[in-house]
């Protein structure tokens, strides 16, 4: 507990610090290359056939993805709060690639976690990790995916904790990681905001973006939270079915559990066994989710919803061939429920789709399922 | 001397052989791990073993059955250790009442920390079961007074910065902690340390800084994992390792 009070009070102190903010500003722009646009996809918009379509381009961050959000501003404070070395988990490498860059670029030194099976499914991150200087750790405990990956991480901080930074992916664990997260990613959504009501005068039906831990998600609901009017649609995968151990859908097939230091909802079985998890995304492959979705849900504000796997794949086909987008398979799973959502709106609608990655890393799994 | 073994591992009858034999070498309180798929606390050893008993379909409800068969033969105490989720999903109440039912005196949940524990207190002060917390060597004094204050049983002082697992070396932290700790506890409550105490000399050391108990888990679990092939041999191994262990707390 000690660490994550000391963490908790400085990132209390720097998050109100104007020079933190503006230090902050300067790497997401200049780094990062924030602000990132809002898309108009009038060719998927017509293909559809209702609702016009943004895409909020995360997917031209550096890196790749929104994760560079997170890392940049954790990695930031860890320097102020003088760790040299720094831990991360990953999933489909995107946090892992991210936090390796925020590393490099600051001095510090990055090692991550990253299950073996996840190490196989997406080989292209674990080279970029390793020629940005990183460490990567493979994880062959538990079922060796993202889950296992952060239990490793947390063993390795108990372990190092006097000198090391552990710096979290996503809006999940302890506190006070599930709000600074959120807080490094909300600026997605307040661009977003300001984005649409400059091109279309007024706000959007809706709000899209797939749910892993949940962290481009909650960045973007953030700051439509009191917009009432605005629906926020959470997608999480789900993978084969939504039988036990066929997705990865807490939300939508779990129940209320503690997992990673947190409550929320987690997939497991009678006797409160945590169960393995299955979808064609790495990054979404998780049993648990960010305790604010599970609040958000309970209290009726977001709704939460899955895509199967070939709906995700059919999404990433579509985006890809009528705009010119590979999106991330992550990604694709909220570009599914938009294409869906969007069909039953009306034309003077529009939704918001967080594109929060680029599907680069996920063409050798998708050339296996697309018939070239 | 405070030992411990997975519930289950590697088998249920195996288990109980494995536990008699503890009880046997001379343990004082016999600690029992309930099984959970993620146990962030713990290293390779509690890890595997944690794996072996589930996969021969191992229940919270089971390990407190088995622990039933053990109390009504030995008198002595019972202490678990579960993560937070597999009690969650019983509920707090049904755990609680089983636990104290199979003769269960004690309980240790590794992920619940003090500032989220007053339910689950409450409700094992009800049930007569103690509340075990754990405390780690950088713990603040402000924080230590209070999870002395609201401890049952023992306190739990987790002797490195780390997770479960066996050491060569006792960890540099260890005794000044133990220090530290019994000069907060004024023998209001006893204090237990673990976490990388696996030979005599690490027992003997930490009760001659001052230490009420030390607790000693992968060691035994290694004796285990080591005879899955023989798993007959096992009991004579734990039971004389156990009373080397025992032997080492005499304080002269």
């Amino acid at each position: 507990m000690e660490p994550l009070r000391a963490l908790d009070e400085a990132y209390n102190r720097f998050s109100h610090d104007p020079s933190f903010k503006k230090q902050l500003g300067r790497w997401l722009d200049t780094f990062a290359g924030r602000p990132t646009p809002l898309y108009l996809a009038s060719n998927l918009t017509r293909h559809v056939g209702g609702a016009r379509v943004y895409l909020k381009r995360e997917d031209l961050l550096h890196g790749g993805a929104h994760k560079i959000n997170n890392t940049l501003g954790q990695a930031l404070l860890a320097k102020k709060m003088g760790k040299q070395r720094i831990i991360a988990e990953t999933g489909a490498g995107q946090h892992g690639v991210a936090t390796a860059m925020a590393c490099a670029a600051l001095g510090l030194h990055a090692e991550v976690y990253m299950g073996s099976e996840d190490m196989d499914r997406q080989r292209l991150n674990v080279y970029r990790m390793k020629m940005l200087g990183a460490k990567v750790h493979p994880v062959e405990s538990g079922s060796k995916t993202l889950k296992d990956a952060i239990n490793e991480a947390l063993r390795d901080w108990v372990t190092n904790v006097q000198d090391t930074y552990y710096l979290l992916g996503s809006v999940v664990g302890p506190h006070p990681y599930p709000t600074m997260v959120r807080d490094f990613q909300s600026v997605i959504g307040k661009e977003a905001r300001k984005q649409i009501l400059q091109t279309d005068g007024k706000l959007p039906k809706a709000v899209v973006a797939c749910v892993g831990g949940g962290s481009n998600s909650i960045g973007i609901f953030h700051s439509f939270l009191h917009d009432l009017e605005v629906d926020l649609y959470g997608v999480e995968a789900g993978g084969e079915s939504l039988s036990p151990g066929q997705n990865a859908a807490p939300l939508v097939a779990g129940r209320e559990g503690v997992l990673h230091g947190m409550m929320t909802y987690v997939l497991q079985d009678e006797a409160g066994q945590v169960q393995t998890t299955r979808s064609i995304s790495a990054g979404l492959d998780y049993p648990g989710v960010g305790p604010e979705h599970a609040f958000l849900m309970n209290a009726g504000r977001a709704k939460y919803v899955t895509v199967s796997d070939p709906e995700a794949l059919d999404a990433f086909k579509n985006l890809s061939q009528l705009e010119g987008i590979m999106p991330a398979l992550e990604s694709a799973h909220a570009i599914g429920h938009a294409m869906k959502l969007a069909k039953s709106l009306g034309t003077k609608d529009s939704i918001i789709v967080n594109l929060s990655g680029r599907g680069d890393k996920d063409v050798e799994i998708i050339a296996k399922h697309i018939p070239q | 001397m405070i030992a411990y073994l997975t519930g289950g591992d590697p088998d249920p009858k195996a288990f109980l052989a494995n536990c008699t034999a503890l009880i046997e070498g001379g343990a004082d309180i016999v600690e029992v791990g309930i099984p959970f798929s993620d146990p962030i606390a713990d290293g390779p050893v509690i890890q595997a073993s944690s794996m072996r008993a589930l996969s021969q379909g191992t229940t919270p409800t089971g390990v407190l059955d088995l622990i039933g068969e053990l109390s009504s033969q030995f008198p002595v105490p019972f202490v678990v250790l579960s993560y937070y989720n597999p009690i969650l999903a019983m509920g707090l109440d049904r755990f609680l009442r089983k636990g104290h039912e199979s003769g269960v005196d004690g309980i240790v949940v590794p992920d619940l920390p003090l500032e989220e524990s007053d339910e689950f207190r409450n409700m094992a002060l009800r049930h007569n079961v103690d509340n075990i917390y754990l405390a780690a060597p950088n713990t603040s004094r402000t924080r230590l007074r209070t999870i002395l204050d609201k401890s049952k049983g023992f306190l739990y002082l987790v002797s490195l910065y780390g997770v479960t697992g066996p050491r060569d070396l006792l960890s540099p932290q260890a005794l000044e902690a133990v220090k530290k700790v019994k000069s907060l506890a004024r023998g209001k409550v006893p204090v237990s340390a673990g976490f990388g105490v696996s030979q005599p000399e690490h027992v003997s050391a930490i009760i001659k800084s001052g230490a009420d108990g030390a607790i000693v888990g992968s060691a035994l679990v290694n004796i285990v994992s080591h005879h899955l092939e023989s798993p007959n041999e096992a009991p004579d191994h734990l039971k004389s390792t156990v009373a080397k262990l025992k032997a080492s707390t005499r304080k002269s």
